[in-house]
């Protein structure tokens, strides 16, 4: 097999460094994919996801680091490299398109050396027998499944996923992903790119937590919970005001209405606070439970989005 | 065909050994594909090949009077067809070749090519080889009109004066193709200055309106521009006064230096790359051209 060897990664990234002007983009990131691995490079727009896998694409160029791609520098690659990797853009290119399905896959197929067959690649993405439909008459789902199929004509090694469902509604992004699911199965790297964390955790193998630049978290998606943080909810008693509550209590709760909740490192220390307050004054505190952070409290952490700034791990 | 399931890993010496496909294959494919975008799609279609047959009827059955641009008098319609086959030959490798390329590239085809292995050649080489395909088609109906309906005739021996003319003009102007789509800024520009460009430049060249007497500059800026020296030579080669072979060097000398100007515009400044600020798409627009 041409591609890497388990011990070689496909992808190796090391002090990458890319600005636009006086706009840092991209500031000194490294990371590795294994061959066959699904990796996923998350963060907010904004955060240089798609200028990193753009490098890796070779359609940008970095400006200091070292970037290999199944053994190639893809800023110098060639026509060796592109038959190696399929590409699905963030933005669509069908929908203005007045070929047919079968046109299109065949045409861009025509360029690889060993293309994918067409019917395989469209039962592949779940449009099997639209080969005669054309592209702008297909819903906009099933032109980003195009979009994925002309990613996957030339059977690529390795493929880059580019926000594959950034404006789907919740069904048809749930559709995108049993299909990038299914391409588990053909053994390929996928690199995938996503402002979802719900995405990153259905289809990643790996996380790459990526905000204003920087790697702030790398690890399987059941790792990137911070395992001590939890969440405490409770009723704000009748009569009583947030400044009533014990200091620990007081210092992190956010109020809304009776509606209280913290977000805590220390939710043993903090329970036994709010616990012995309320049973010194008599109160039973309505609705009071901890819950485990889910994914989207850990990646709002990560990314600084809960009002304690950037931290890292 | 093979299936996912049972296939077996090529070996890396077996992939290399693996052909590419032929440049002349791409070629083709890349033009098929250009041609089915204009092919089905009414605009380019009108404003390429129907308008100018328009124009050579209304021109070729209004005008009684006989027209001289310096090859002797000879009925209006017997000039307007070679004139009106010249305009369409420029405008068809211009228009097809700048406008399909600058809204190709808006909307981000030219990207997702860049990111295959199809040479950019082979591209743009079957981009052009379309054009110049439209350019044949308009040409050959206009002759065809022409003969037909307004008695052009056509002499045998000129015939591969007239195809060399018509070879040399439309790699011209396919060359400016070029040169229109490395820029503009966006598709929706293209069509604007690929009209602003041709129609004036029709204007002075004797294909709208033949000029017997114009003023020096109007004269010179049509000498210098290179639709009057397509058109000219067009007009030689279906103009019973001028014998044959009817080469017409000068007019040739002329649309290559345009053409090879265009193609070395379209050399230093082409890109592959959407130019909507953020790489955003622009509103989807109708590929229309004229």
């Amino acid at each position: 097999m041409n591609a890497p060897s388990a011990a070689t990664p496909a992808v190796a990234v090391r002090g990458l460094i890319k600005s636009y002007g006086a706009v840092a983009a991209v500031r000194g990131i490294s990371f590795e994919v294994a061959a066959g691995e699904v990796f996923a490079i998350l963060g907010p727009n904004g955060a240089g996801k798609s200028t990193t896998v753009e490098i890796l694409e070779g359609h940008r160029t970095a400006d200091d680091g070292v970037v290999s791609v199944l053994g190639f520098d893809p800023a110098a690659a060639g026509r060796e490299f592109r038959d190696r990797v399929g590409i699905v853009l963030q933005e669509s290119t069908v929908d203005t398109s007045e070929v047919t399905v079968a046109e299109a896959l065949d045409t861009f197929g025509a360029a690889y050396r060993r293309p994918r067959d067409r019917g395989e690649v469209l039962e592949l993405v779940g449009l099997a027998g639209k080969e005669d439909a054309r592209l702008k008459a297909l819903s906009g789902g099933q032109q980003r499944r195009i979009d994925l199929a002309l990613g996957l004509i030339g059977d690529p090694d390795l493929l880059f996923l580019d926000e594959p469902t950034t404006g789907f509604d919740p069904e048809a992004r749930r559709a995108a992903w049993e299909m990038i699911k299914g391409l588990r199965s053909l053994g390929r790297t996928i690199i995938l790119t996503t402002h979802y964390m719900e995405e990153a955790e259905c289809l990643a193998d790996r996380v790459a937590v990526l905000v204003d630049g920087r790697i702030v978290a790398c690890a399987p998606p059941s790792r990137l919970l911070g395992s001590e943080r939890a969440t405490v909810r409770f009723r704000l008693p009748a009569g009583a005001a947030p400044g009533d509550l014990p200091a620990l209590v007081a210092a992190a709760v956010e109020v809304d209405g009776d509606r209280a909740a913290l977000s805590t490192e220390r939710p043993t220390a903090m329970l036994a606070e709010l616990t012995a307050w309320a049973v010194r004054r008599g109160i039973e505190l309505a609705d009071l439970h901890v819950s485990p952070p889910s994914l989207e409290d850990a990646y709002l952490h990560l990314i600084g989005a809960d009002g304690d700034g950037n931290r890292a791990n | 065909m093979r299936t996912s399931r049972a296939r077996a890993e090529p070996s890396a010496a077996e992939l290399s050994a693996r052909a590419w496909p032929s440049w002349g294959r791409l070629v083709w494919v890349s033009m098929r594909s250009q041609n089915r975008t204009f092919w089905r799609n009414p605009v380019p279609v009108f404003f390429t090949l129907g308008l100018p047959l328009i124009m050579l009827v209304l021109f070729g059955s209004l005008f009684s009077w006989d027209i001289d641009v310096g090859f002797g008098p000879i009925p209006a319609a017997q000039f307007y067809a070679p004139a009106l086959a010249a305009f369409t030959a420029a405008n068809a490798a211009l228009s097809n070749v700048g406008i399909t390329l600058a809204f190709q590239r808006q909307f981000g085809l030219l990207k997702r090519i860049k990111g295959t292995p199809l040479p950019p050649s082979a591209f743009l080489g079957g981009t052009v080889v379309s054009s110049v395909w439209i350019a044949l088609l308009g040409t050959l109906i206009m002759f065809l009109a022409g003969v037909l309906f307004f008695d052009v005739g056509i002499a045998a021996a000129k015939i591969p004066a007239a195809a060399l003319s018509f070879a040399v003009g439309t790699a011209a102007f396919a060359g400016l193709g070029l040169a229109l789509a490395a820029l503009s800024p966006s598709g929706n520009t293209a069509p604007a200055v690929a009209n602003a460009v041709i129609l004036p430049m029709a204007f002075v060249s004797n294909v709208f309106v033949p000029a017997e007497d114009p003023p020096d500059w109007l004269r010179i800026l049509g000498d210098v521009l290179p639709l009057k020296h397509f058109s000219s030579a067009f007009s030689a080669a279906f103009h019973p006064a001028v014998a044959a072979p009817a080469w017409r060097g000068t007019d040739l000398a002329i649309m290559v230096a345009w053409g090879a100007g265009g193609a070395l515009v379209a050399w230093r400044f082409f890109d592959w790359m959407p130019r909507v600020a953020g790489g955003r798409r622009a509103p989807k627009a109708a590929a229309g051209q004229a």
